[in-house]
């Protein structure tokens, strides 16, 4: 197709944002109200649960207690919706945020504390920091600190997935941060042209810690860069858990019977802090909070349920549920604290999957340099062998 | 392995098996009691929507090991190959042995630009053997998705020079995955050739030796052979050794260098050095084109009388620390020799290890002649290189401290 006009234009219409329920739970889109209620309590207290265990794992940061915390505030249906809307073998490659799919599919406190504590109860044995979660039972691939790295690996894992005919996607989550990098741009472009059956699911809250996203793309957001990927784009209200929910329900039904990839722009809002060494309000005024805590996921699924009648948790009940995972978190925190850290031999293992003569020879000088200097390394706290 | 049921038992067991079911969502290790004599331990399979599909064949197969090439039997049949048929062989054999291996980057569909892929798109279909878009970052990580769910991964990355886009993925990742997780996941499956070093009138772009970046980063492995009958064996023992590795093929011999390489399934020990000639006066230590090189220079020394014992390194990273300590007790001299700029090169390393062991028995300093430390050259390739005439003064420098 040739034209003889010379025209400079970028995309002029943006993409609309897909949502079933409105702020106060009201449904403007009843062709998708059709989640079974079963499911939507069960995202509601599992949203609940991730708020409580936050706020108190943030707390435990500022007392000393944990070395550093990230929350997902405000992002809540981004994450739980997306777990419950997946099969629970659909491998999941985190960023950092998405511990809601961990809670969803059954990550205990206790699992969640360990890591934390970087004690020896930690199956990656305190090698990295707080929350850097990793479950290969619950399908989620460890966090990594480097961001958007584990986009393209989805692709490669969303391939593997087509050829061994597996019902089974990948599913990579980024903040439109993260988009911004050149990993992004592959995995996209590769997950494309090779027919993956990967999910790509941006999390746009707003905020690369202080760069607000005006700053990170001029072009209609995240979901713009999809379209010119040729990918299948869908952008969502990332608040409204039920969109969240049936987006993803038909995102992977379409990946798994056409083999290609999708994309879904999940719009919401960064609540908290980007971790416990960031101080937001230098960089955000108090007006811009104050307006999208209007637009809560857990208060919008409640309202909705309790609309419908189809509620299993009231108000009562909620502040008891509330109440017992603060006590919970609490609880699980203080004993993973006092166990042992990891012995001092996991400092060497799983470097490769055997040893290998050199860190056999460092574990020796370790090990003879400890016993040498004993009274000047306070070890009491890590496991003996 | 047995199965009793729904439970599968194994004794003595391999990673493999374990990474094998965990990465295909296939069960937990139900119970895993480690002592030092054994590993034993029982999975119990959770979800039968997944088959063992004969893919599982790779984590139980493998060619016949040897050590060295010249621990292979003599009545072996085999064929005259140069360099790029031999991988080219490897590459078949991988694909052909494990049907969870996948061949890809870019150019590799029609034969790639070195002809290593020649063929094996028509024999294996555009599901195993396929081009990807141009982004060595892209190839790298897509590398890592796949061998992070179990099925074998070999990237081609077009030259080494071009590596380095898929650095972080390499370093920050691939290295690091089994050790942040706690094993709980890995990226063994992975294998990265890329073709490196001098060809005459490649210049800064098309003749760089990276080895040295990547022998830097704990949970990678670094290869390099110095000829055909290694590049097969040892390409097959890093495709199928549980840990990602960076193979590097001497571009220069892709052509030049021939030899009767076996036709069978073989792989040669990694981390495992060898020693090329036998000598008593002096150890040269290289690896990949180098050995050549030194060969050469031997030879000139020897008119001189001098005896020089050659070894190759052969696994770049972790290396073999043990084969050089003994051949340099026995000489007292030592040189280490590499096209990569001298400064902070593997020979670097190997010096000051080797000093470090072999102090009181050195009779004079232990010399690199390596590469400047300058971009790799174009018009000046010629006096760049550290070429026989380098290697031969040094010789003479070091029997004469």
């Amino acid at each position: 197709i040739y034209t003889s006009k010379l025209n400079f234009d970028s995309v002029s219409e943006k993409i609309p944002t897909f949502r079933v329920i409105e702020l106060k739970g009201k449904v403007i889109a009843k062709k998708y109200d059709n989640t079974d209620t079963a499911t939507l309590n069960k995202i509601y207290e599992k949203m609940v649960q991730l708020e409580e265990m936050d706020m108190i794992l943030l707390q435990a940061q500022r007392q000393g207690r944990i070395s550093f915390y990230m929350t997902a505030l405000g992002e809540q249906a981004c994450t739980v919706a997306v777990a419950a809307a997946l099969n629970d073998i659909d491998l999941i490659y985190p960023q950092y945020r998405e511990h809601g799919c961990l809670i969803w599919r059954g990550f205990t406190i206790d699992e969640f504390a360990h890591q934390c504590a970087s004690n020896s109860r930690d199956p990656a044995k305190g090698r990295q920091m707080p929350v850097h979660y990793t479950s290969s039972k619950l399908n989620f691939v460890c966090v990594s600190s480097p961001l958007t790295t584990q986009v393209p690996q989805a692709s490669g894992a969303g391939y593997t997935f087509k050829l061994q005919e597996l019902d089974r996607i990948a599913v990579a989550f980024f903040g439109e941060g993260a988009s911004s990098e050149g990993d992004f741009h592959s995995g996209m472009n590769f997950a494309a042209t090779l027919g993956c059956q990967t999910l790509f699911l941006c999390r746009n809250n707003k905020y690369a810690i202080s760069t607000p996203s005006d700053e990170q793309f001029k072009g209609d957001g995240v979901a713009s860069k999809s379209q010119g990927y040729g990918m299948l784009t869908i952008r969502c209200d990332g608040n409204d858990a039920i969109a969240v929910y049936q987006a993803v329900k038909n995102a992977r039904e379409y990946i798994v019977k056409n083999k290609k990839p999708a994309f879904i722009e999940f719009m919401t809002y960064r609540q908290g802090d980007h971790s416990t060494s960031d101080h937001s309000i230098l960089y955000r005024e108090e007006e811009e909070l104050k307006s999208w805590a209007q637009n809560n996921p857990i208060t919008r699924l409640g309202l909705y349920l309790k609309k419908k009648k189809y509620r299993e948790i009231d108000e009562e009940s909620d502040k008891e549920l509330r109440k017992k995972y603060r006590q919970e978190t609490i609880k699980a925190l203080k004993s993973a604290i006092e166990e042992k850290k990891p012995g001092i031999h996991e400092l060497f293992n799983d470097v490769y999957d055997r040893q290998t003569d050199n860190l056999e020879e460092q574990t020796k000088q370790l090990r003879e340099h400890l016993d040498k200097y004993q009274g000047k390394y306070n070890l009491k706290n890590f496991e003996q062998l | 392995v047995c199965q009793i049921g729904r439970y599968f038992f194994f004794f003595q067991a391999e990673d493999g098996i374990r990474d094998f079911c965990l990465s295909r969502g296939l069960g937990d290790v139900y119970k895993r009691q480690v002592s030092t004599q054994s590993t034993w331990g029982y999975f119990m399979i959770t979800n039968f929507n997944f088959l063992l599909k004969k893919s599982c064949r790779r984590y139980f197969s493998h060619g016949k090991r040897y050590q060295f090439a010249k621990d292979i039997p003599s009545h072996t049949p085999r064929t005259k190959m140069n360099l790029f048929q031999a991988i080219n062989n490897a590459l078949d054999i991988a694909l052909q042995t494990d049907d969870s291996a996948v061949l890809f980057g870019e150019d590799v569909k029609f034969g790639g630009v070195f002809r290593c892929s020649l063929g094996l798109y028509e024999k294996y279909g555009i599901q195993r053997v396929f081009n990807t878009p141009l982004s060595e970052q892209g190839i790298a990580a897509f590398g890592i998705g796949i061998a992070s769910v179990g099925a074998t991964a070999i990237a081609e990355i077009q030259f080494a020079d071009y590596i380095y886009p898929a650095f972080d993925q390499l370093v920050n990742e691939a290295a690091k995955y089994r050790y942040r997780s706690g094993n709980q996941f890995s990226v063994g499956g992975l294998t990265v050739r890329a073709p490196y070093g001098a060809v005459g009138h490649g210049g800064h772009y098309h003749s760089q030796s990276p080895e040295a970046f990547f022998s830097h980063a704990p949970g990678l492995k670094v290869v390099i052979p110095r000829d055909c009958i290694q590049a097969k064996g040892l390409l097959l023992a890093s495709i199928r050794d549980k840990n990602p590795v960076i193979f590097l093929e001497p571009k220069a011999l892709y052509r030049n260098a021939e030899d009767e390489v076996p036709t069978e399934d073989y792989e040669l020990a990694l981390h495992k050095a060898e020693v090329v000639q036998e000598g008593k006066d002096i150890t040269l230590i290289g690896y990949g084109t180098q050995i050549r090189v030194l060969k050469e220079a031997a030879k000139e020394a020897e008119q001189d009388g001098i005896k020089c014992e050659i070894i190759d390194l052969q696994t770049i990273y972790p290396y073999d620390i043990e084969t050089l300590v003994e051949s340099v007790k026995k000489t007292g001299r030592c040189i280490v020799s590499h096209e990569a700029p001298v400064t902070m090169g593997v020979g670097a390393e190997i010096s000051a290890a080797l000093q470090e062991k072999c102090f009181l028995y050195l009779e004079a300093p232990i010399t690199r002649v390596c590469g400047y430390d300058t971009p790799f050259p174009l018009a000046h390739e010629l006096v760049y290189l550290p070429d026989k005439w380098k290697v031969y003064d040094a010789i003479q420098k070091t029997v004469n401290y």
